[in-house]
């Protein structure tokens, strides 16, 4: 036996096949296993489901994704948040294996988009911005198609699409066409459609976008279950409240930068103060005033219409102003939000 | 139902099977199968009514005149240039508007890349549905043409490949053209511009011949001229000269070249 045993060889070919594919993985496998986090009979620990650094997407000379790391594990909910133009849907691009990233280190589901994209989007589940449904085709049909484009076979897609359309409550529109199904519909069968091929990530861009309140809220109320049911989910979005609700955790982006990374409430808790008093002075220049309250508040934002007053307590500080001789036209006192700290961060507002 | 029923979350394996563009022919084939209603009549009436027309409304004064055009009846000199004609408005129809709906309008390309699949197979699937479909059209023609008593010997069968290959010479840089458009109005110019006058100069109603010198040479370079000569040849039975290779060797150049450029544009509008 000049090459050992048969198990050695294989022991010797699984540890290279290990450093191969770890890659730095591996490194912190090591480490846990050191600390004793991970035992050394376990399988690899689990890799995040992304992980990218220093991630750029370049487009001429303009980079609309400027260098941003982020590591989304198993069974979050991340989010998204920044304006239009931020660089979200580059982003959400990328890690869909859609588009090539011009420069950094990205892993989706472990794997590099670059060489493994087929077998990554195998396991994707995509919602895009622009419903991209086959309008002519009833919604059965859609779900049908698109499940074939995962070769999955018929029997098993029309079990999962009855699942699907009762999840997504269009069970009784179902050999309706696409065609005639209202903005909501449409968001909620694009979902049953990237859900069809059980995927072990869905990233949603801007899901509710364009939508009225009440659809907006019914497909809120689907994502969250999804959420609950453990289903990783990255989401978009340039809606703070969209945001508040769904995310775990989330990446303020702006400008194709991180400007900030946490959980929602956290955030807020870093950035703001724990409340907001909004003071609406008629047509005057709402700057002369804020100049007067600068002791009252922590800090003062002076937009178009209104001035933000960040403060403690927003009761207290609005008596003092009236105390103060002011009668503000209209005066609002709330809980700070995510759109606040984007506004301490950026000196600007999400949705313009 | 419970939702744990919706995702697998981490058990599910790249899947083996059906080649990633051969599903993309599917999807094709299934949209097809949904609506053909609409296209029906562009697709199969409009030859048959140009055939009837054309050959027996036209063809009963020209054989008067000349009794008929390079020694055959009107009928039968003009049905295998309708065959090739057809296959110019298959390949052209379903090249323009529908590529520029899968990448602008219905953006349905962009659900196909989000899957397994990327833009080349979107293309072939294209591509390859397109050469399917215009098969199924030409083995129809071509039948018919058997019934009037059009085909000279049981060599026209090969008319069917030779007008599924004209389709393609059509159909790829038709394709190549639609990826750099953006509306409408600017693939109805590309219609005007090169697809009519390509219906009416390339042979499928007169003999080349009869175009002035300059004019024919200019018609000698469209791919549909080639592909007229070479279906005309086959069901005429006019025998297999060598320069019937060379019409199938020009076709099969517009065929790759309009292929490598619809790539290239895919890859522009689809990958960004």
């Amino acid at each position: 036996m000049l090459k050992g045993s048969p198990e050695r060889e294989l022991k010797e070919f699984l540890k290279a096949v290990r450093l191969e594919f770890e890659g730095e993985g591996q490194v912190l496998y090591e480490l846990g296993r050191k600390r004793g986090v991970v035992d050394s009979e376990s399988k690899l620990a689990p890799a995040p489901i992304v992980e990218c650094r220093d991630l750029v997407k370049r487009f001429d000379s303009f980079a609309a994704v400027d260098g941003i790391s982020v590591t989304v594990n198993q069974g979050e909910s991340f989010g998204f948040l920044g304006p239009n133009g931020a660089g979200k849907t580059s982003t959400m691009r990328m890690i869909s294996c859609m588009s090539p990233a011009s420069e950094g280190y990205l892993r989706v589901l472990g794997q590099d988009p670059e060489t493994h994209g087929p077998e990554i989007r195998s396991r994707l589940g995509l919602v895009p911005q622009e419903d991209t449904l086959e309008l002519e085709l009833s919604l059965l049909d859609n779900l049908l198609i698109y499940g074939r484009y995962f070769d999955l076979p018929k029997k098993e897609i029309l079990q999962r699409a009855d699942r699907l359309l009762d999840f997504a409550q269009l069970t009784d529109r179902k050999h309706d066409k696409v065609d005639l199904l209202s903005g909501g519909m449409r968001r909620r069968l694009t979902i049953a459609r990237a859900l069809i091929s059980e995927p072990d990530l869905l990233i949603l861009d801007e899901p509710t976008t364009g939508l009225d309140p009440q659809a907006r809220h019914l497909l809120w109320d689907r994502l969250y279950r999804l959420k609950s049911d453990g289903v990783t989910l990255i989401i978009t979005t340039h809606y703070m409240d969209e945001a508040e609700q769904l995310c775990d955790r989330l990446v303020v982006m702006d400008h194709g930068h991180i400007v900030a990374e946490g959980a929602p409430r956290q955030l807020i808790e870093d950035h703001s103060t724990p409340e907001v008093l909004e003071l609406r002075f008629g047509n005057v220049g709402h700057e002369e005033y804020s100049a007067g309250f600068e002791d009252l508040a922590e800090r003062i934002e002076v937009l178009p219409d209104r001035l933000l007053l960040y403060v403690h307590d927003g009761d207290e500080v609005l008596s003092a102003v009236h105390s103060r001789g002011h009668t503000p036209e209209r005066s609002l006192v709330r809980r700070s939000t995510l759109e606040d700290v984007f506004l301490v961060l950026t000196g600007r507002t999400l949705v313009d | 139902m419970t939702l744990g029923t919706l995702s697998t979350r981490g058990s599910s394996q790249p899947r083996i099977g059906w080649p990633t563009w051969v599903r993309a022919v599917w999807h094709n084939a299934f949209v097809y199968s949904k609506t053909w209603r609409s296209s029906i009549v562009t697709g199969l009436l409009e030859p048959f009514m140009y055939l009837v027309a054309m050959g027996v409304g036209i063809g009963s004064l020209v054989n008067k005149g000349s009794g008929g055009v390079d020694g055959v009846p009107y009928l039968n000199f003009v049905a295998p240039g309708l065959l090739a004609a057809t296959m110019l408005q298959i390949g052209v129809s379903d090249s323009s508007f529908s590529v520029l709906g899968g990448l602008k309008w219905a953006r349905t390309y962009f659900a196909a890349i989000a899957t397994p699949l990327n833009y080349h197979d979107v293309l072939i699937g294209h591509l390859a549905w397109i050469a399917i479909r215009c098969s199924a059209v030409a083995t129809a023609f071509v039948a018919v043409m058997g019934v009037f008593g059009l085909l000279a010997s049981p060599l026209a069968i090969l008319a069917i490949p030779a007008a599924a290959l004209s389709a393609l010479a059509i159909s790829s840089p038709t394709t190549a053209i639609a990826t750099r458009q953006d509306d409408h109005l600017s693939m109805t110019v590309v219609f005007r511009l090169g697809v009519l006058p390509m219906f009416l100069f390339a042979g499928v109603f007169f003999p080349l011949s009869r175009l002035p010198y300059w004019l024919e040479a200019i018609v000698q370079i469209l791919p549909l001229t080639s592909g007229v000569t070479l279906c005309r040849a086959l069901t005429l039975h006019q025998g297999l000269h060598p320069s019937l290779f060379l019409n199938i060797g020009y076709m099969l150049l517009w065929f790759g070249v309009g292929y490598y450029f619809s790539l290239t544009g895919f890859r522009k509008r689809l990958v960004i």
